[in-house]
């Protein structure tokens, strides 16, 4: 417990603090370009923010979960380890933008709007109701398609964040409609009211049920699994690189915090007497299949490595939907849900620097496809091998912590009776070295058709993508800092 | 630690008169970062300075696993309950009720392989000095991350820990084809890459039907934990799978997962690909110490987990032992590429490791590890010739050239010698180890072991044949050579690891038991004590 009980909000209010603090620098004198004070400040504001958050979860702060105003926001070890994830995948991107930005108009805003989205995120994952989740929703998507849209004399940038913002305008109209018909059933917004109507049992079970896919489909969306994928792809390939670094990790992980919490709470599946209209964890493993399943294969065949990136993102968001089909009620629940939870923070960093790493390519130029990355091995060695472990570690290898994590989740499928389902997953898991490698391969062996010109090393983005190699590896034997951290915050959700 | 582990510890430390300092059990974790670190400086380092750090580097890890061997102290086998050596045990991680921990330990078993491991590492990075022209640093570390992985493969007791150390050997060797290789290296070790990748895969789901099928009759993922409880016949059902079906199942998927490493035919298409376009260190590499992380695999996971199920499909096993020594050495027959035929040569090789695993007699089990380390130093030494030669003549092509022992009698000299040892010339390591497999797989108990044991032994004469006819034609006769290169005499770094691998030969096929082959037994031979073992399955 924490006095007072608002003080267990703080990394989201460091977060919000400094993006007002962001308006006040740049409202001094608008017209001037100060990129390293505004990049700075929102640097330290982010790592305020993850400080606090690492000290809050790992003095167990949310043991016993805070609740706040009458339960619309709750703050337990789930919420501190996502803030935590949000809030490091925040820090290494505001570091690698700070080069990527260069001399672009609009700094202000755009750091601005990306503490906005991570406010809102990291709401997403400490709402105790429908309310509040969907005007956090909300909050974290309005900035982000404004951020995708950012280089506005970039055609590719405009049309990226229009077809987010049509689609997400979309699901998000799904998504409060599927409020309003739960609260139709049961009467209640409030994710725990939700689940003790639903032990009375419900009039319109029909309604209720209709009402939980549309909830699913709004998740979909926002973690950017099949059936509402296909804003991803444009998404992430037209928005700077950075942008999309910080959609397809942080994005993701908000996503995922909502429907963890939401599904667990306000509909468990493996309580005594509650009668849910829909068994989710079977929607879950059919999402799971087919999201990584068509992640996987379409990345295999694109030529743009940003595309094939947005691709293997749609394939991770399959493996983490496997922590949520395994929820089935059999085995030890903690540990499904833990994996999932280790899975998204690792995959925030090894996903990032991919990014960052797509980023720094786009900073000098050298083109977009994997032929046209051919020989960077030799002239850029350090953020290179940097670019291998992220590879390695995404398929799984263990050259980095994302071999434990994926090891984490498919023992925790089996562990819940789903062991076709961990099958399914390791076989997509193997192929996925075949397109991981293809980047490697065009490091280092091929022979690139005329040599780049590489003028500059920036060192905030090199700064950044080396921090993210170094934790995607340092987690692989340091996880025993954080398994049972995850495995304690997602006992408290099935307590 | 628990403590009686740790008390066990303390016992052998003030027993056996060695100090009980940390840095004694400490010496694998040693080993393993100095490669890592070595690894990295030279990586960093001008290209100019990389050769030789790197090969001084190196010495370090060699003279330490020498002195380990001189020290060793381990009494019986590491997975049955024997006294490992340079044990060292920290709680890690918990998965559930399994506890990962780091645990690394030798025994007479992978202690040789650890210094085959070291020694051939040295010889591999001093035989690159010549032909490795560019981008040299990269090279060299890849070779010391290389080593780094292979002493923790051979070292590690724990799964987890032996899977990453499995899988990292990997990146370096996709790598060293990849950048370094011949013509159509990209496909090579691309091929080497997703092949060898997704038997891992398989052999993981096996080992993990396994553990799920213990369920809680363990605690960890500790392979000593795992061993004696399958050996005790612990072993549940899974699913809709019953205990027989179920060691069966995760035995034929070990069993393919580890028979594409060895290879086994028909598992072995990679291996020609991947050693051709190889630059020649790297295929001392990999024929070396990478094939034999495939067969100590299978050692340490089928045959000494499942013993049952082994002797149940003994005969099918055997067979493809046989099948891998004359397909392989057939193969070796038809090729003209000297490179060609001594990688179709190792196919053939490690046939007779598989046979001698498969017998279950104190020869056969013993004589197969023998032979993994024999083999190890005789196709690394044929290997450095071809390399040699092809360095100077440019050409590995055996109707290319001829007369080369007029020119190079050093090289000419050791790859002769090499083959004879390879063809099982008495008081080279060859024939100690062929012996060895050979009383022990005609003992065996199986049905045919005397019929496929003469099969087997044909393929020495198969040997005989491609070799003796291969060195007649390029060594012999009178000089010609059909490339522009003029062709002199190798320098002395180049002959230097052939003469060390010449001795080392000699010298393990002179005195095969006070060198490492009583060591050996020791630690082979619990594996073949089944008044422990309940039947595979289990009740």
């Amino acid at each position: 417990m924490i006095e007072p009980a608002w003080a267990a909000t703080a990394p989201a209010l460091v977060v919000a603090v400094t993006a007002l603090v962001l308006f006040l620098v740049d409202s001094i004198d608008p017209e001037s370009n100060r990129p390293a004070l505004l990049s700075g400040v929102a640097l330290v504001g982010s790592l305020a923010a993850m400080g606090v958050a690492l000290v809050y979860l790992l003095t167990g702060v949310g043991e016993s979960p805070v609740s706040l105003y009458g339960g619309q926001l709750v703050v337990d070890q789930m919420t501190l380890f996502f803030h935590v994830i949000f809030t490091s995948v925040t820090t290494v991107v505001v570091l690698g933008s700070h080069d990527y930005l260069d001399s672009h108009p609009y700094q202000a805003e755009y750091y601005i709007l990306m503490l906005l989205a991570v406010t809102g995120m990291a709401m997403m994952a400490a709402s105790g109701s429908l309310a509040v989740a969907f005007v956090a929703l909300e909050l974290a998507s309005l900035p982000s398609y404004a951020l995708v849209a950012f280089m506005k004399q970039n055609r590719g940038s405009v049309e990226a964040g229009l077809k987010y913002f049509l689609i997400g305008a979309l699901s998000s109209a799904v998504f409060v409609f599927g409020i309003s018909l739960v609260y139709a059933a049961t009467g209640t917004l409030l994710l725990d009211g939700i689940a003790d109507q639903l032990v009375e049992g419900t009039a319109l079970p029909g309604v209720l049920g209709v009402g939980m896919l549309m909830l699913i489909g709004g998740f979909a969306y926002k973690t950017a699994s099949a059936p509402f994928h296909f804003w991803a792809p444009e998404a992430y390939e037209g928005a700077p690189a950075p942008v999309s670094a910080f959609i397809s990790s942080a994005s993701k992980a908000a996503g995922f915090a909502l429907a963890f919490r939401v599904l667990i709470t306000a509909f468990p599946v493996a309580s005594a007497g509650v009668q849910n209209a829909l068994d989710w964890t079977v929607v879950a493993a059919v999402l799971a299949v087919v999201t990584m399943t068509l992640g996987n294969f379409a990345a295999a065949t694109q030529e743009n490595v940003k595309r094939m990136l947005a691709y293997s993102s749609i394939g991770h968001a399959g493996y983490v939907l496997i922590a949520l089909a395994s929820l089935t009620g059999t085995g030890d629940q903690s540990l499904v849900l833990g994996a999932g939870m280790i899975h998204l923070l690792v995959y925030g960093f090894m996903n990032t620097g991919a990014f960052l790493f797509v980023a720094l390519a786009e900073y000098w130029d050298v083109g977009r496809t994997f032929e046209e990355y051919s020989g960077l091995g030799t002239q850029a060695p350090f953020v290179s091998v940097a670019m291998t472990v992220f590879m390695f570690s995404l398929a799984g290898l263990p050259i980095g912590a994302g071999f434990l994590s994926k090891y984490y989740l498919f023992a925790g499928a089996v562990n819940g009776g789903l062991w076709w389902l961990a099958l399914v997953g390791a076989v997509n898991s193997a192929l996925s070295l075949f397109y991981y490698s293809r980047v490697v391969k065009a490091l280092w062996i091929d022979e690139p058709d005329e040599p780049h010109t590489i003028e500059s090393y920036p060192a905030a983005l090199y700064g950044a993508i080396v921090v993210a190699a170094v934790v995607t590896v340092g987690l692989l034997p340091g996880l025993f800092l954080f398994d049972g951290v995850a495995f304690d915050a997602a006992a408290v959700l099935f307590s | 630690m628990g403590s009686l582990a740790f008390a066990r510890e303390l016992r052998r430390a003030t027993s056996c008169g060695l100090p009980p300092w940390g840095v004694v059990r400490m010496m694998l974790e040693l080993l393993i970062a100095l490669c890592l670190v070595g690894a990295f400086a030279v990586f960093v380092l001008p290209d100019e300075y990389a050769p030789k750090a790197a090969f001084g580097i190196s010495l370090v890890p060699l003279v330490l696993s020498l002195y380990m061997y001189l020290t060793f102290d381990g009494v019986g086998n590491a997975l049955l309950g024997g006294d490992i050596a340079f044990e060292s045990q920290y709680q890690w991680l918990t998965l559930g009720s399994y506890d990962v921990s780091w645990f690394m330990g030798l025994d007479g078993i992978s202690m040789p392989l650890v210094v085959l491991a070291t020694l051939l590492t040295t010889l591999a990075i001093l035989a690159s000095w010549t032909p490795i022209d560019m981008r040299q640093s990269q090279f060299y570390g890849l070779m010391l991350f290389m080593e780094a992985s292979l002493i923790g493969v051979f070292g590690a007791l724990d799964f987890l820990i032996w899977f990453v150390f499995w899988e990292a050997v990997l990146v370096p060797m996709y790598f060293l084809i990849g950048i370094w290789g011949g013509a159509r290296r990209k496909y090579a070790a691309i091929k080497f890459f997703v092949y060898t990748n997704i038997a891992s895969i398989v052999m993981f789901v096996g080992f993990f039907g396994l553990v799920f099928g213990l369920g809680d009759s363990i605690s960890s993922l500790a392979l000593p934990e795992i061993a004696q409880a399958l050996r005790a016949g612990e072993l549940g059902s899974l699913g809709a799978f019953g205990p027989e079906q179920l060691a069966l199942l995760a035995f034929l998927a070990m069993f393919v997962g580890f028979a594409v490493k060895v290879p086994v035919v028909p598992f072995h298409t990679w291996l020609p690909d991947a050693h051709v376009e190889a630059p020649t260190p790297a295929s001392v590499m990999l024929a070396g110490v990478l094939l034999k992380m495939g067969t100590y695999a299978l050692l340490r996971y089928n045959f000494t987990m499942l013993p049952t199920i082994a002797r149940d499909l003994a005969v099918p096993i055997a067979a493809l032992g046989v099948l891998s020594i004359l397909y392989g050495a057939m193969l070796a027959l038809a090729q003209s590429d000297l490179k060609r035929i001594v990688a179709y040569s190792s196919v053939s090789s490690m046939g007779y490791v598989t046979l001698g695993l498969v017998a279950y007699t104190m020869y056969g089990t013993g004589g197969a590890t023998f032979q993994m380390v024999s083999h190890g130093l005789i196709s690394g030494l044929l290997f450095a010739c071809v390399g040699v030669i092809y360095n100077t003549t440019h050409t590995r092509m055996v109707g290319d050239m001829s007369g080369l022992a007029e020119k190079m009698p050093v090289t000419a000299g050791s790859f002769i010698v090499g083959a004879f040892a390879y063809m099982g010339l008495p008081l080279m390591a060859g024939f100690a180890a062929e012996f060895f497999v050979f009383v022990g797989s005609f003992d065996a108990h199986f049905a045919y072991s005397t019929v496929l044991t003469a099969l087997a032994m044909f393929g020495i004469v198969i040997v005989a044949g491609y070799l003796l006819w291969s060195m007649q034609r390029t060594l012999f006769g009178p000089f010609r050579s059909e490339t522009d290169y003029d062709v002199t005499t190798a320098s002395l770094h180049d002959v230097a690891p052939l003469l060390v691998l010449l001795v080392c030969i000699i010298a393990l096929g002179t005195f095969p038991y006070d060198l490492a082959f009583e060591r050996v037994l020791d630690a082979t031979e619990p594996i073949l004590d089944t008044t422990v073992a309940a039947v595979g399955g289990g009740s």
